[in-house]
């Protein structure tokens, strides 16, 4: 039974993994930057929603106040440093945002204090399979927030216009620039809406999980990972990797214990870029 | 040359003389010595081979608690050290102390060294910002799992053996200041030679078209994993240095601490300049200012000064300090500007 639990419990995380490496998709394969400050943004996000707890309102409206807060703080860093290192180096943009990185993570310890909080929803749990399997109502209605976010998110990228200018600008930028798209703007939308979903993502883990200031590397390393299995613009592919790492990290908890959690997160990380490299040097190619 | 001659002289001097001069500054050098190895030891594959890893951090953390494991381990039950929390139960006498230091070291070296050579060919077919994050995941996982594992104290840390008392109080500073600054020299004499071998000129290639390098012959994996290995030799001894240094080993906060040290190696070099033999010496010495003033002035503030000193040197700075002198004066670096030859270019644009 403990593995049916690690299970549902690893999909249902998995499905919020997967929303943040859709945002870390989006930006990569539009923008052409590694963001490592996403993980930051989710708990940034997080604590919005913790906030609206403190003073009385539901957690769960965080889901709708967090991304349009977190929109803006997403326009507010494309504008005064993501814009200055877009066409550079992806060197250079890791280095950038691992700057932006450091300083949220301080910024947020003041604001916050070095607690770990969360939001209390008070959605009770559901027993299934004779009270052999808990699951907190709370992941459940986190999954779900996430999938409909996923959904609105992929219509309105096929279907509105700024939508097919962000397609449009990730498959050729210059080409779209000369058919009159502002791709300065469109890339300020991508990582607004970028953000937006990291804010939506942090919401729900302050529901479910635990926010701490210091825990946001870990997050960008899951979204990344998530990214290289799957690939850019894959969604599907994302969705199934993110539970994949879900369920991965639901056992190693049980297996190896709470300690080991996180490293294991990232020795995976180590062993799939090296388990991709020595595929492809067989062809004589490298990860590109 | 005879300048040369003088400078490298006179830094010689004023090396020795510092902790004299300096007397309550003598930690502070000491870090700077092995900020500036640890820099210097990065741009040997950040700079000249273009690898930038943040996973130089594992080889400083090896060496720190293998330094310190084997200074223990060598007298003492190294597990009843590690539980009694550092508590002094057990005391090292003078010849102890350094013997096992002299041990630990030269282990702290060898066996980072020989597990880069054992990564390495896994590690260094990665390209770009792959080897980037696989490297700075490769740090932080190694953090977390030496935070689980019980006989280097897990997750309340390792108290490396105190200084015995040798005679005045003012022994310990100076016997790692010296060491840290031998530890210093060895390095700028090995990567000095390093830069005047045929060896440099492969890294440039490595860096400048690895495909076009390997199309010319070279074995670009051999030598890609040598200048691995040359890095994590140094990084491991500046790593066993700076265990004793501070004397208390945490697995996130001292030893794999992938998100301040690791990216202050690279911040130096890149502050400095990157791919020169000076760049990252002065790099690290301006830093360590820098962080060392952020440190007295803004206490609490510190991180966000530091966040926002490496966005601002990232965007604004990225040719460092020896890249803006060379674009000012080039005919100090050796580039001979042929003014006709410009103004025929510039005529040709």
């Amino acid at each position: 039974m403990i593995s049916v639990q690690a299970c549902l419990d690893g999909i249902l995380l998995g499905i919020l993994f997967a929303l943040i490496a859709y945002g870390m998709a989006l930006q990569w394969g539009v923008m052409n930057i590694i963001n490592i400050a996403q993980g930051d943004l989710v708990i940034l996000g997080g604590y919005i929603a913790y906030f609206m707890y403190l003073y009385g309102i539901h957690p769960a409206w965080g889901v709708i106040v967090s991304p349009i807060i977190m929109y803006f703080v997403g326009i507010a860093i494309y504008k005064l440093v993501i814009n200055k290192v877009v066409d550079r180096d992806l060197f250079i943009s890791i280095l950038a945002t691992f700057g932006i990185s450091i300083l949220f993570m301080q910024l947020m310890n003041f604001a916050f204090g070095a607690d770990v909080v969360l939001a209390n929803s008070g959605y009770g749990t559901t027993m299934l399979f004779d009270n052999n399997v808990v699951l907190p109502n709370s992941k459940i209605f986190s999954a779900f927030i996430s999938i409909l976010f996923a959904i609105c998110l992929v219509i309105y990228m096929k279907k509105s216009k700024l939508g097919r200018a962000i397609r449009a600008t990730a498959q050729n930028a210059r080409a779209a620039k000369i058919l009159g798209v502002d791709t300065e703007k469109v890339y300020a939308a991508t990582f607004g809406i970028n953000a937006a979903l990291c804010g939506v993502a942090g919401a729900l883990i302050s529901i479910t999980f635990t926010i701490h200031p210091y825990m946001g590397l870990p997050y960008t390393i899951r979204s990344f990972m998530i990214v290289i299995v799957a690939g850019l613009g894959n969604l599907p592919g994302v969705a199934m990797s993110g539970m994949g790492l879900g369920i991965f990290e639901e056992f190693a908890d049980y297996i190896l214990g709470t300690e080991f959690r996180i490293g294991s997160v990232f020795l995976l990380l180590v062993l799939i870029l090296v388990y991709r490299r020595f595929k492809l040097s067989r062809k004589r190619e490298y990860l590109k | 040359m005879k300048n040369n001659l003088i400078l490298y002289i006179g830094i010689l001097i004023f090396g020795i003389a510092a902790p004299f001069i300096f007397p309550a500054f003598k930690v502070q050098l000491s870090i700077l010595c092995v900020l500036i190895v640890l820099s210097t030891t990065w741009n040997i594959q950040g700079g000249e081979m273009g690898y930038n890893s943040f996973g130089n951090i594992l080889f400083y953390g090896l060496g720190m608690y293998l330094c310190a494991s084997v200074q223990v381990g060598m007298f003492f039950p190294l597990a009843e050290w590690t539980e009694s929390g550092g508590e002094k139960t057990f005391v090292h006498t003078p010849s102890q102390f350094f013997q096992g230091m002299a041990v630990g070291l030269i282990v702290a070296a060898v066996v980072p060294t020989i597990v880069a050579g054992l990564i390495g060919y896994s590690i260094l077919g990665l390209r770009g910002h792959y080897f980037a994050i696989c490297t700075l995941g490769l740090g932080v996982a190694a953090g977390e799992i030496s935070g689980g594992i019980e006989i280097i104290g897990a997750g309340q840390g390792f108290t490396t053996p105190p200084f015995p008392d040798v005679g005045s109080l003012e022994s310990r500073g100076e016997f790692f200041y010296f060491l840290s600054f031998i530890v210093l020299i060895l390095t700028f004499v090995a990567v000095k030679g390093i830069y005047t071998t045929r060896f440099k000129l492969i890294l440039n290639a490595i860096r400048d078209n690895e495909d076009k390098a390997e199309a010319m012959g070279i074995e670009t994996m051999k030598y890609k994993i040598i200048g691995w290995m040359i890095s994590a030799f140094f990084c491991g001894l500046a790593g066993g240095i700076m265990g004793g240094l501070v004397g208390y080993i945490d697995s996130t906060d001292v030893a794999f601490d992938g998100r301040e040290m690791g990216v202050f190696m690279v911040l130096m070099a890149i502050l400095g300049g990157k791919g020169t033999l000076w760049g990252p010496i002065i790099g690290a010495t301006v830093f360590h200012i820098f962080k060392e003033g952020f440190w007295t002035f803004f206490l609490g503030w510190q991180y966000v000064a530091l966040g926002v000193l490496i966005v601002v040197i990232v965007i604004y700075f990225p040719e460092g300090i020896m890249g803006w002198l060379r674009e000012k004066y080039p005919e100090k670096f050796g580039e001979v500007v042929d003014e006709k030859d410009r103004k025929a270019q510039v005529e040709l644009k």
